[in-house]
């Protein structure tokens, strides 16, 4: 079997009912996806498949046919990241980093599809994805800044929340 | 861990009936959400295993006022849909779960699961089915009394005049309902009245629809006729207490919709 994993065909020898996951991780060596609850719960190893985000602990990779498969790993690099990852740095929305991939790819597909900055919309499009770390308040206003916002990256931003939190 | 069992995927629904047989030793395997952890981890242990990806069961279809979907639709696809399946569909699980996780799993899911076997309930819906002895169309309600050794292949039901649904939910990332009940009147003015959360499957609530006018009398019936256990959401005490009132609110808001 062969799937599309960031734009490049990969052949895969898992057997077909093994989970996205496990085959990222072990077999490809894809490694921003998580392994979290691993029963859909956390959101820590979602990844798109044909832009839309999808659990892959819940997908068995024999059954996504020929769905592109996109991790944190083909939305930039480093030196020129996408505008949700540059406003997650901006922003200071990512701590231990855990929930970051799934929360960026979800993120990602919520802008794309035309997903508005208000609070609650972006909050119920994030719902599936648990964050211990954060509080989740800069990673909504990452969310509703990289919409619109370009970001320089060498300051941090104030988080309208800061206060708030103390 | 991990599966090694046989994998199908028919194209299409004659062909999904053929490969399940009388449904032994084969897993179905739909959106996959509660399925897959189950193979990975070892905790499902088929030989067999249908993926009903491409078997053409994903379809919501209209036809002179009867609505029927494929068991293998999405819920989110539901999620527009009129009180009360739509807001019912809408509060299962989170936006990726909804897009992954369909409409026969949920009806064939085990106890804590299932939400829209409320709506479809209080709808009247039919259940397509194929196994043993063939494919049969026959009541929800006695579809999921039976369920086990079928293959839902879709649920059908006359579009109601006015639907309500009323539940208690549970904070959380995801939302987990601890008991729900739908009411839905047909064209006909017939009230069904439908709940999930009190018993190991949703049922139907018949003494509290015989009182439907008298919404406080049917929400005490309706206490009467179901026996809710303990689960880790809620007590079976709470439960039967406030069954009244979610009752008593699909009555009122089925009323103020006329």
């Amino acid at each position: 079997m062969n799937i599309v994993v960031n734009g490049t065909n990969r052949a895969v020898e898992s057997p077909p009912l093994t989970p996205l996951l496990h085959v990222l991780r072990e077999e490809l060596d894809v490694l921003s996806p998580k392994a979290g609850c691993e029963n859909g719960g956390c959101g820590a190893c979602t990844v798109l498949l044909d832009g839309a985000p999808r659990r892959s602990c819940l997908t068995a990779v024999g059954s996504i046919g020929g769905a592109a498969v996109t991790t944190v790993e083909g939305l930039g690099t480093p030196e020129d990241m996408s505008a949700v990852q540059r406003a997650f740095v901006h922003y200071c929305a990512a701590q231990c980093g855990f929930c970051t991939p799934g929360m960026i790819l979800a993120a990602t597909a919520y802008l794309e599809r035309g997903g508005s900055t208000e609070v609650a919309a972006i909050s119920e499009a994030l719902a599936g994805h648990v964050c211990r770390c954060t509080g989740y308040l800069k990673i909504v206003d990452a969310v509703a800044a990289a919409r619109d916002g370009d970001f320089d990256l060498s300051t941090t931003a104030e988080s309208p929340h800061t206060t708030v939190l103390g | 861990m991990g599966s090694t069992a046989e994998v199908i995927q028919p194209g299409s629904p004659s062909e999904a009936a053929s490969a399940f047989g009388d449904g032994a030793a084969v897993a179905v395997l739909a959106g996959g959400t509660l399925l897959v952890p189950d193979l990975h981890f070892g905790r499902a242990r088929p030989e067999r295993v249908i993926m009903l990806g491409d078997a053409g069961l994903n379809y919501v279809s209209r036809n002179n006022g009867t609505v029927s979907i494929g068991a293998a639709t999405p819920i989110a696809a539901l999620v527009g849909e009129a009180t009360p399946l739509g807001p019912c569909a809408a509060s299962i699980g989170d936006n990726e779960i909804r897009a992954q996780a369909t409409v026969g799993g949920n009806l064939c899911a085990p106890a804590g699961f299932g939400d829209l076997q409320g709506p479809l309930l209080a709808l009247g819906a039919t259940a397509r089915s194929a196994g043993a002895g063939g494919e049969r169309s026959e009541p929800l309600e006695d579809f999921l009394a039976g369920r086990a050794g079928r293959l839902l292949l879709d649920v059908s039901y006359a579009e109601p005049a006015a639907g309500a649904l009323a539940g208690l939910g549970r904070p959380h990332a995801h939302h987990y309902t601890v008991m729900a009940v739908s009411g839905a009147r047909s064209r006909s003015g017939a009230v069904r009245l439908a709940v999930v959360g009190a018993g190991a499957v949703g049922s139907r609530l018949r003494a509290a629809e015989a009182l439907a006018g008298d919404p406080d009398a049917a929400g005490v019936a309706a206490a009467g006729e179901v026996a809710p256990s303990d689960d880790p959401l809620a007590s079976g005490w709470y439960r039967a207490r406030t069954l009244p009132a979610l009752v008593r609110q699909v009555l009122s808001d089925l009323e103020a919709s006329a």
